[in-house]
């Protein structure tokens, strides 16, 4: 398994890394690595690298370690030598060959989940210093193509996938149609000013899967919710150029993302089901723009459907029958804690619940997150390759539906059944939730 | 050719004090270093720190068995808290080194009794012989090996071996005793200088993790 990595890493060509790797001169890397080194980080890469003391525990932590059979290059401490070690170490004096293999180590091979500063006696971050590693590379333009596309969308649309302004209205549109004919009185209400709170999705959602813009009109609508969505950029809550290390876009994103809701003057946002999104707005963006926290109140899916089922909003007709098992996506798990409310939320749902192991903090990222999975098709094997625990640890459940909140698990996890020929289903809460719930007519 | 009584009197008199200054002095400095620098562009982790959290990490991560990866490797654990407990209570508690502070200061404490420190010095030795075969055997911590990790080693077992040979007396007494001494002043120099300044980060790391993990994720970081 691991000389078939190497193998597939030796054949992968991608456009970004190559092209932009070409354009490199020794003088202007060593100039951006001490850039970013003394203008950008600080206490945290310093301590990180004179305390890591090369035991190998962090290994155990990390999914891409374990399904590439314990290749020691592909754990986390393995990934930072491969990397910002040799980059420190060199003082910044590497080629352009180099750039482009630290890029798609720190862009493909490690998806910032953060599971091994679980499993560091001391604590150290790889995943920051991965996210190092892909801030160097963006300054040097040296992005893998695909997701560097959709950092560019996010800079000229304000979203991810160059979704229109009058396209965005049309779906919603098209949305709220389609739901009239199960519930007459419905509304996908765009720009209500004062409403409780505004609905933000990440673009993929009207670009492919506007079903769950459905479901979600349909569960607002019958718990009697006063909401809204902005017609105008700043509806994308998504962000790939948090994950390129474009801060700079991701930061006016997130501005725009804020200030939608309070043009519309809402008390609240709630998030559709990502966890990404739910990082970007909760603990990265807001910081770069100096807030600790978001500037107005906001929750992921999880914990408002959580509120909806507590306060009996949303009533039960029957419980879903078929098997499920829960994957606790990272960004909202172990970046938020809601694994608890998730399952209540699932129980309340569903009948029959089979956990997972590891769960809750513990459990094994989906290896599509962080960025990964937007690298596109030229990295797909490799990144479905080095998720086979993850297969092992969904088909050992045995259940037939699995369900999680988040549009990079899904998406990363549907690969992963299909390659690895597990008989399994992927739906997101909303899904079940549509299909149990009491509705109104 | 130095005589004995010289060196052992250099060493343990104008050197003990070099060695406190530099390994004191080197701390602060290394400390005062870091915060510097997250005053300088990590500001922000100031906002994360919370005590409450910090001393739960610490907490957890300095209790054998009680974090998940612990408990994934137990011979490890075992291994790794005997070791830091035998480096830090040997050098305070072995009744030759409080003779030594009972004559220079006329103070002194609860000593091991000397067949228990014989014995937790062995246990100490064979810590670090574990250590050297997990770099030598175990292709996760091979990989990540560099000649420094072997050095560090090396200081830390050097005054345990030399202390050993020393207490019994083997073959040259006074040879064993000036390269304990020795080796036991380069390890206290190298502490803020090395990789084993995670003797002082640490602390420092977990409680950040610690904090960052209980106040803005809301979850366990062990
Ligand atoms: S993928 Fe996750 S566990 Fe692996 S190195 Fe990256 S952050 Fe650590
Ligand atoms: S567990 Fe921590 S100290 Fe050990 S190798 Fe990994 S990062 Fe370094």
């Amino acid at each position: 398994m691991a000389e078939a990595s190497e193998k597939i890493e030796k054949k992968i060509i991608d456009e970004g890394l190559e092209t932009g790797s070409k354009r490199l001169t020794e003088e202007r890397i060593e100039k951006v690595i001490n850039e970013v080194l003394s203008g950008e980080t600080g206490a945290r890469l310093k301590s990180y690298t004179d305390t890591c003391v090369h035991c190998g525990l962090c290994a155990e932590a990390c999914h891409v370690y374990l399904s590439f059979n314990r290749d020691p290059k592909f754990s986390p401490a393995g990934k930072v030598k491969r990397t910002i070690g040799e980059m420190i170490k060199r003082k910044g004096r590497v080629s352009p060959e180099f750039i482009k293999e630290a890029s798609e180590i720190a862009s493909t091979e490690c998806n910032v989940c953060k599971r091994c500063a679980m499993y560091c006696p001391f604590g150290i971050d790889t995943a920051y210093m991965m996210q190092t590693v892909r801030r160097i590379c963006h300054k040097l333009g040296v992005t893998p193509l695909y997701i560097q596309d959709t950092a560019h969308s996010h800079a000229v649309t304000q979203n991810q996938m160059w979704v229109k302004e009058d396209e965005w209205i049309d779906t919603l549109q098209w949305q709220e149609e389609d739901a009239r004919e199960e519930m007459s009185n419905l509304r996908i209400p765009l720009d209500k000013e004062g409403a409780d709170f505004m609905y933000s999705v990440i673009a993929p959602e009207p670009k492919f899967q506007p079903n769950l813009i459905y479901q979600a009109a349909i569960i607002f609508n019958t718990a009697g919710c006063d909401w809204t969505m902005p017609s105008f950029p700043g509806w994308d809550n998504s962000d790939m150029a948090m994950f390129t290390g474009d801060l700079e876009i991701m930061a006016r994103n997130k501005r725009f993302h804020f200030e939608a809701a309070q043009k519309l003057k809402v008390k609240r946002i709630v998030m559709g089901e990502c966890g990404h999104a739910f990082r970007s707005v909760y603990d990265v963006g807001n910081r770069w723009l100096s807030w600790s926290m978001p500037p107005i109140p906001m929750i992921h899916a999880i914990e408002f459907y959580y509120d909806l089922l507590k306060a009996g909003k949303i009533k039960i007709k029957e419980k879903y029958k078929k098997s499920v098992t829960i994957h606790d996506p990272c960004n909202v798990v172990r970046g938020r804690g809601l694994h608890e409310m998730l399952r209540y939320v699932i129980h309340e749902l569903c009948e029959n619940v089979i956990e997972m192991h590891p769960n809750r903090e513990h459990n094994y990222c989906c290896n599509a997150g962080g960025g990964v999975i937007n690298c596109g098709p030229p990295f797909k094997k490799k990144r479905v390759e080095s998720n086979r625990i993850k297969a092992d640890q969904i088909s050992d459940t045995g259940a037939e539906i699995l369900i999680t909140p988040c549009h990079n698990c899904h998406s990363g996890m549907e690969d992963i059944i299909s390659y690895f020929n597990v008989d399994m289903h992927i739906k997101f809460i909303s899904d079940i939730m549509y299909e149990v719930m009491e509705k109104q007519e | 050719m130095i005589d004995f009584n010289t060196l052992y009197n250099f060493l343990s008199g104008p050197m003990v004090w070099v060695t406190f200054i530099i390994f004191i002095g080197g701390s602060i400095y290394r400390i005062w270093d870091l915060i510097s620098l997250v005053n300088k562009n990590e500001k922000f982790i100031y906002s994360y720190m919370s005590w409450k959290y910090s001393l739960r990490s610490i907490m957890h991560w300095i209790t054998p068995f009680a974090t998940t990866n612990w408990r994934k490797h137990p011979v490890m654990t075992v291994v790794t808290f005997v070791f830091h407990m035998g480096l830090v209570i040997m050098p305070l508690f072995i009744s030759a080194h409080v003779i030594l502070f009972n004559a220079a200061w006329n103070i002194s404490w609860w000593v091991l009794p000397e067949g228990l420190a014989d014995v937790i010095t062995l246990i100490v030795i064979v810590c670090c012989i574990i250590f050297f075969l997990r770099r030598l055997v175990l292709r996760e911590v091979k990989y990540l090996t560099t000649a420094s990790d072997y050095v560090i080693l090396a200081i830390a077992a050097a005054p345990f071996v030399t202390g050993f040979f020393a207490y019994h007396k083997f073959i040259d007494y006074h040879f064993w005793l000036i390269l304990h001494i020795l080796s036991g002043e380069i390890m206290l120099m190298a502490i803020p200088f090395t990789r084993l300044t995670h003797m002082l980060f640490a602390v420092l790391t977990r409680s950040f993790i610690g904090s960052e993990f209980g106040g803005v994720r809301h979850a366990k970081d062990w």
